[in-house]
């Protein structure tokens, strides 16, 4: 049931993109995001994919496993896809009773779901390539320059951690309180929408409630452990960059300049 | 009106790199009135099966019947099935929700569509049964104390009248005292609606003095499948698997090869009693 969203889980398994430096996976997403909104031509878009694809072939994760996970944001795909659809101004193509299509349009709805689709997948491989450990452990090493302005560094990192470990321990909990309810004659399914959104209510009132019995749980043992914010505080695994991910980040850079060159300049 | 499993295996996360075996071949049949014990170790597949006794789980090969009707054929109700085949999960009480414990009773009743007057009479009923003071029914649910909760949540199921009905450990984190007083409500209950009664256990121990067939579940397969007298009696496979066989039997066994003249077969300790005494008048120790 809920097992099948895969958005934001990690997938065990070996392969050079799970051994690189978290820190590189971290520049490397970002890098590949921002390289997505400077494109604007159909060459750009096919650079990126085949990156992505390369990379996704790289990292051994099934391709059947991640487009699983995309099923849930299906919906906000078709939401920007309409809406761009129908609401761009321009030479027009289609009338379809009151909403017209135009030519803009359907140029701005195919980059829109390109970009996000392109976006979500990049994403989602670095989420599924990094154990959340090594994502907090990236993250808080990449905004070390924010603490001089007073930014709670390791606050953050952590909170994010916690954040993502608790997202399959949760899917997990729905999951059992669904199946508790379902075999009560629950029925999650069918409906209209109120009656759906009113069905939600023996699932959500038990899914806050074992919310917060896991966060006082979680924070008593964190504070029986002494734990005290990041003042003073040593790793056991420090990141030490190795040969492959200073090569790791040379691609990189010839991917961005690359595609920013063919991106921008190229017509169509 | 028998459920009926035929060569049932399921397999999660078929499509990973790391799929697992939770069910392998198992044949089951559970027919009216029977009071059965499923026992394994921690993922021996007694959880993956219990969810495949109400259609909550689609097995990935095999045929499970109800009354002989494929529950997974088209056309087959299994929103009804679920109404037959009550399921009781591990730590029941973490699905209550309801403003009182009345209304959270009156959930399952009234899902199935009943009559209002119908559901009350169910709710209080199942709320007798499993021993709740009629004080305690206006009460919030969250206020009640873990044993109270947790009986609560039972005759949540229980009000839909099932005519199995499968308890996923239900003595999991009660006290000696708590457990017994369940167990014992699940007999009296048995015996009162003559109902049959799955009961999930890792422990020997709870469920040998209340049931009359148990089933032993190892690595997804179903090992031994038998009166209780007869299962305990292999106490070398049992123990192979990570079960240990009630302590009296545990006693007898040792008192055996210790020369004694004791039927091992015995699995209470009114039995084991008498069988000690016997086999001390005849050595002439007593």
């Amino acid at each position: 049931m809920l097992r099948d969203i895969t958005l934001g889980q990690y997938y065990q398994t070996d392969s050079l993109l799970h051994r690189l430096d978290s820190r590189v996976k971290l520049t490397a997403t970002l890098l590949f995001i921002i390289s997505l909104f400077l494109v604007n031509n159909l060459w750009g878009y096919l650079m990126a994919a085949v990156f992505l694809a390369v990379c996704i072939r790289l990292s051994h994760v099934p391709f059947r496993y991640m487009v699983r996970g995309m099923r849930a944001i299906l919906f906000l795909l078709l939401f920007a896809l309409v809406f761009n659809l129908f609401l761009t101004p321009g030479t027009p193509v289609l009338r379809l009773w009151k909403l017209t299509v135009t030519k803009e349009g359907i140029r701005m709805a195919a980059q829109i779901a390109v970009r996000l689709i392109l976006l979500i997948i990049g994403s989602s491989l670095m989420t599924l390539t990094t154990t959340p450990n090594h994502l907090t452990d990236g993250l808080e090493s990449l905004m070390k320059p924010l603490k001089k302005m007073r930014v709670p560094v390791h606050e953050v990192a952590m909170m994010m951690s916690i954040a993502l470990r608790f997202i399959p321990i949760l899917m997990e909990e729905t999951d059992k309180i669904m199946k508790a309810q379902i075999a009560r004659g629950a029925d999650f399914e069918s409906g209209n929408l109120l009656q759906r959104a009113k069905a939600m209510v023996p699932l959500l009132v038990p899914l806050f409630i074992a919310a917060f019995r896991r966060a006082n749980d979680l924070a008593l043992a964190m504070e029986a452990r002494c734990y005290r914010g990041g003042e003073g505080r040593t790793k056991m695994k420090p990141l030490i960059y190795q040969r492959r991910d200073y090569a790791a980040y040379a691609v990189l850079l010839l991917y961005f300049a690359a595609v920013i060159v063919i991106g921008r300049i190229l017509p169509i | 009106m028998a459920l009926k499993l035929e060569h049932v295996t399921y397999i999660y996360g078929a499509d990973t790199q790391l799929p697992v075996r939770a069910l392998d071949d198992v044949c089951l049949e559970i027919p009216d009135g029977q009071f059965i014990g499923l026992i394994g170790h921690t993922g021996s597949g007694k959880s993956t099966l219990v969810q495949h006794l109400n259609g909550l789980i689609e097995p990935t090969s095999g045929k499970i019947t109800w009354d002989g009707r494929d529950i997974w054929e088209k056309g087959f109700s299994r929103k009804e099935l679920r109404s037959k085949v009550g399921l009781v999960f591990q730590y029941p009480e973490h699905q209550l929700f309801e403003a009182d414990v009345f209304a959270d009773v009156c959930f399952g009743p009234r899902n199935l569509g009943l009559p209002e007057e119908e559901v009350k009479r169910r709710a209080r009923r199942a709320l007798e049964l499993v021993g709740l003071p009629e004080t305690l029914y206006g009460q919030s649910p969250f206020e009640l104390s873990g044993g109270q909760k947790r009986r609560a949540a039972i005759a949540g199921v229980l009000a839909m009248e099932p005519r199995i009905l499968v308890l996923d450990e239900p003595t999991a984190g009660l006290d000696p005292k708590g457990r017994d007083e369940i167990l014992g409500q699940v007999t009296e209950l048995k015996r009162e609606m003559g109902i049959s009664v799955v009961l999930v256990s890792h422990s020997m121990e709870d469920v040998a003095n209340y049931v009359e067939r148990i089933v032993v579940m190892s690595q997804g397969k179903v090992l031994f499948d038998d009166r209780p007298r007869e299962v305990f009696s292999h106490k070398q496979e049992l123990e192979r698997v990570g079960l240990a066989v009630p302590q009296v039997t545990d006693i007898l066994h040792r008192l055996k090869k210790a020369g004694f003249d004791v039927d091992v077969s015995a699995t209470t300790i009114p039995e084991a009693r008498d069988t000690i005494l016997q086999a001390m008048g005849r050595t002439g120790c007593g």
